[in-house]
């Protein structure tokens, strides 16, 4: 499954060193000697690349993290970082900042005496450390919050202190394990751009851990999609949400109609597939064999349309859909409709002025094109 | 508790809320009261009542005023220069008979005994000559006793009918009255309780130092190895507590003594010769050996419920910051169990102070507590207010470490768990 290095789009192209800043080679990992929890994973990451490892809990993004810092020895595999192979080398000498999911700020000290840690240990001089204690402060709009313990701070505060604590002794490398779980919604999306921009300022590479695939797909140059030790897609935002290459990723990523069937024909860039209801459906093969093979096709709600009288034509997927529920969601409608064999098939349409007044009962006809429809793995 | 429109409870000025709140509040005070008072009653008879009592002992001083009334009373005019006159003499003839008909000048005698030595036999042995002796009572007395023509027996005498005394804890420190009623140390060969609390006290403080130095570790592995070693581990702290004190100690002595378990294996091994066994039991040895083991616990186990609430995620991003190994441990982890330290410090040594069964059983001579010489003025030499007096000293010592432990740290650290 796992791809070697998928271009990004997005990835930054000034970067003049093309050497791989960081590699992940064929790591495996097992705690107890009877279960891989991480199987093969391979990665690499070039200087000043933001890179979100992504997957539910027990996937083993966590464990990937914890290797690089150096609080877990891989298995099996090396673990490289700039061409120097560090399985031996204890966390204190990696020189990798680290953001901990509940921050980790050092109760008994002030929030300048956090800051002041990874400086005095590596025996900076007193103005030296006040200068750029107050320097990253600044960075992080704390300027003023030196004197102060970590629990008189809010948590949004608390997070900005552990980001600027990381970051503080400049490394070349920032982990970040699920920095932002224990924040409310909206600060969560203001820290957010807040380290986007940081990371874009600082030119720092960053490899960060989360769960919440819209953290993943705002921040991200690429995302490593995790499930059960192994990487399912490595890729840029756009191309996982567009083109995921199976069915856990277009599951994970984003909301997803999901169609079962079997492969009866295939013939270049499209295929038909028979539904288990009976239905025939021409879709795109993507991660399919030959005729006879199971399948999941995966469609993203927003790709559905409701069809007028007469642009039926526009599409080779035309199938007539019962009206379920209606949701209203400001922006957007939701609507689940009862289509092809399944009852939870969503569509999603922008509420524009003049939008179809959709009742729960009404007969409609939708259609999507075959390109949309992706046929991955069963 | 809302109240009627109607009702006077209803005007807005915040008072009468005030009171409508007391009198929802009362009935739960009282219903806790009532669950506590059990508790509370066994505890005011069991331990406030003989602690007041014990220190009311400690200064408590009856004995010359109830036994000897009317020379106390003959002796007020006295000017406390020479020998008082036949007055006086007459009326302590009179208080002897009458306590020798009572029988009860044996408390008199032993008070007068502890300040001055001699007076024991003076008391009864001239009581038991009073029928045959005639007035004028001044010069029978004196034949009787020679203590009775010295002078400081009446300077003592005056002294001590006073209701209240000091001696007791003057007797503590080993200071004593001199008989102009000046205080003065004990001569030298009469010195015991002073060196006594000091070794108790440096004997003690070595007892917490050590149960911290090997206590530490241990909380360390319970509060971060995985819940069902640790489980294990837990009882294997906890087994001291759940076996007898006495079995505890007497172990120690199967163990330590010079024909047991640890000389015998030395000797075997040939690391000593036979003739040259260790003396590790009935000395100081013995007692910090054997008082470590048993008050470890109670280092571990406040340690351990400290540990337990520091994630180890502090340790792991002090060495991403590049901390070396012992550093991290000195700059973060090690400071915030400084409150376990504490509250594990203070319980070791308060109860360590206090101990008596282990120093008494395996300390020897050189290993004993001033517990045991609390002991020994209850039982042996049945000198209470002495016992009351030391006693005293060391509640106030135990007090006073509370407070500095409450100011620096603060008494809701301390758990158990």
């Amino acid at each position: 499954m796992t791809q070697p290095l998928a271009a990004a789009t997005s990835a930054p192209a000034e970067s003049e060193d093309e050497s791989l800043f960081a590699r992940f080679i064929d790591v495996q990992k097992s705690y107890d000697g009877v279960e891989l929890v991480v199987k093969g994973f391979n990665l690499d990451i070039r200087r000043g690349e933001f890179v979100t490892l992504l997957g539910p809990s027990g996937s083993g993004k966590t464990t990937c993290l914890m290797m690089m810092a150096g609080f877990e020895t891989p298995t099996h595999g090396e673990i490289l970082l700039k061409d120097t192979p560090i399985n031996g080398l204890p966390p204190h000498k990696r020189g990798i900042g680290m953001v901990f999911q509940n921050y980790a700020l050092f109760p008994h000290m002030t929030v300048a005496e956090n800051l002041a840690f990874p400086l005095e240990v590596r025996g900076l001089s007193k103005d030296e450390i006040k200068q750029k204690v107050k320097q990253t402060l600044e960075k992080v709009q704390l300027g003023d919050f030196g004197d102060r313990r970590p629990a008189q701070l809010s948590g949004g505060q608390q997070q900005r202190v552990a980001l600027a604590r990381a970051l503080v002794f400049e490394p070349d490398l920032v982990l970040m394990d699920e920095p932002l779980g224990a924040l409310d919604k909206n600060l969560r999306e203001e820290m957010q751009y807040e380290i986007k921009r940081i990371h874009a300022d600082l030119g720092v590479t960053m490899i960060y851990v989360t769960h919440d695939q819209t953290e993943a797909l705002t921040m991200s140059d690429r995302i490593a999609v995790f499930n059960d030790g192994v990487v399912q897609q490595l890729a840029s935002p756009e191309t996982l949400y567009e083109e995921p290459d199976n069915a856990f990723v277009a599951y994970f990523i984003g909301e997803n109609n999901r169609l079962v069937g079997e492969v009866t024909e295939k013939q270049g860039e499209t295929c038909t597939v028979r539904l288990d209801s009976g239905e025939k459906v021409m879709a795109k093969p993507v991660a399919v064999d030959g005729p006879g093979s199971r399948t999941t096709l995966s469609l993203r709600p927003e790709r559905v349309s409701i069809l007028g009288e007469d642009d039926a034509a526009r599409f080779d997927n035309v199938f007539t859909a019962r009206v379920k529920e209606v949701i209203y969601l400001g922006d957007h409608l939701r609507t689940r409709l009862a289509v092809c064999g399944s009852d939870e098939f969503i569509l999603k349409t922008p509420n524009a002025s003049g939008h179809h007044s959709l009742r729960p009962g009404q007969d409609i006809q939708v259609g999507w094109c075959s390109a949309d429809c992706r046929a991955l793995d069963a | 508790m809302s109240d009627s429109p109607s009702a006077p409870l209803t005007t807005a000025d915040g008072v009468p809320l005030k009171v409508s709140l007391r009198r929802a509040s009362r009935r739960l005070k009282i219903k806790a009261l009532l669950l506590v008072s059990p508790l509370l009653a066994f505890l005011i008879i069991a331990f406030v009542m003989p602690i007041f009592d014990m220190l009311w002992r400690s200064v408590d001083n009856p004995e010359v005023s109830n036994a000897l009334p009317h020379t106390v009373e003959a002796l007020e005019n006295w000017d406390g220069e020479s020998l008082p006159d036949e007055p006086v003499f007459a009326a302590l003839a009179q208080d002897l008979k009458t306590g020798q008909e009572a029988r009860n000048l044996g408390l008199v005698s032993s008070r007068l005994n502890y300040e001055k030595s001699g007076m024991r036999s003076a008391v009864m042995g001239t009581a038991r000559r009073l029928s045959r002796i005639e007035p004028p009572y001044k010069t029978a007395l004196i034949d009787a006793n020679d203590a009775w023509g010295e002078l400081d027996t009446w300077q003592l005498i005056e002294r001590e009918s006073a209701p209240y005394t000091l001696s007791y804890y003057l007797a503590a420190v080993d200071m004593q009255y001199t008989p102009s009623g000046e205080i003065v140390e004990v001569p030298d060969y009469l010195q015991i309780h002073l060196a006594l609390f000091w070794r108790t006290f440096w004997m003690s403080g070595l007892i917490t130092l050590l149960t911290l130095v090997l206590g530490y570790p241990i909380a360390f592995l319970l509060a971060n190895l995985p819940a069902r070693r640790a489980n294990l581990l837990m009882i294997l702290v906890l087994l001291p507590f759940w076996t007898s004190l006495l079995v505890r100690t007497t172990t120690w002595i199967a163990i330590l003594q010079s024909q047991g378990v640890l000389n015998d294996v030395m000797v075997a091994l040939g690391v000593i010769a036979d003739e040259m066994r260790w003396q590790m039991i009935y000395n100081k040895t013995g007692t910090i050996t054997a008082m470590t083991h048993i008050l470890l616990p109670f280092m571990i186990l406040p340690l351990y419920s400290v540990m337990k609430t520091i994630p180890p995620s502090y340790m792991r991003a002090a060495r991403s910051l590049g901390g070396k190994p012992f550093l991290s441990f000195r700059r973060v982890y090690f400071p915030l169990t400084i409150p376990g330290i504490a509250a594990g410090g203070i319980l070791v040594f308060i109860l360590s102070i206090g101990y008596y069964i282990t120093p008494a059983l395996v300390g020897g001579q050189s290993g004993r507590f001033i517990t045991n010489y609390i002991a020994y003025h209850m039982q042996t030499s049945l000198n209470w207010g002495l016992a009351a007096a030391i006693a005293s000293i060391l509640l106030f010592v135990v007090i006073v470490f509370y407070m500095i432990f409450n100011r620096l740290i603060g008494v809701d650290k301390v758990k158990l768990g």
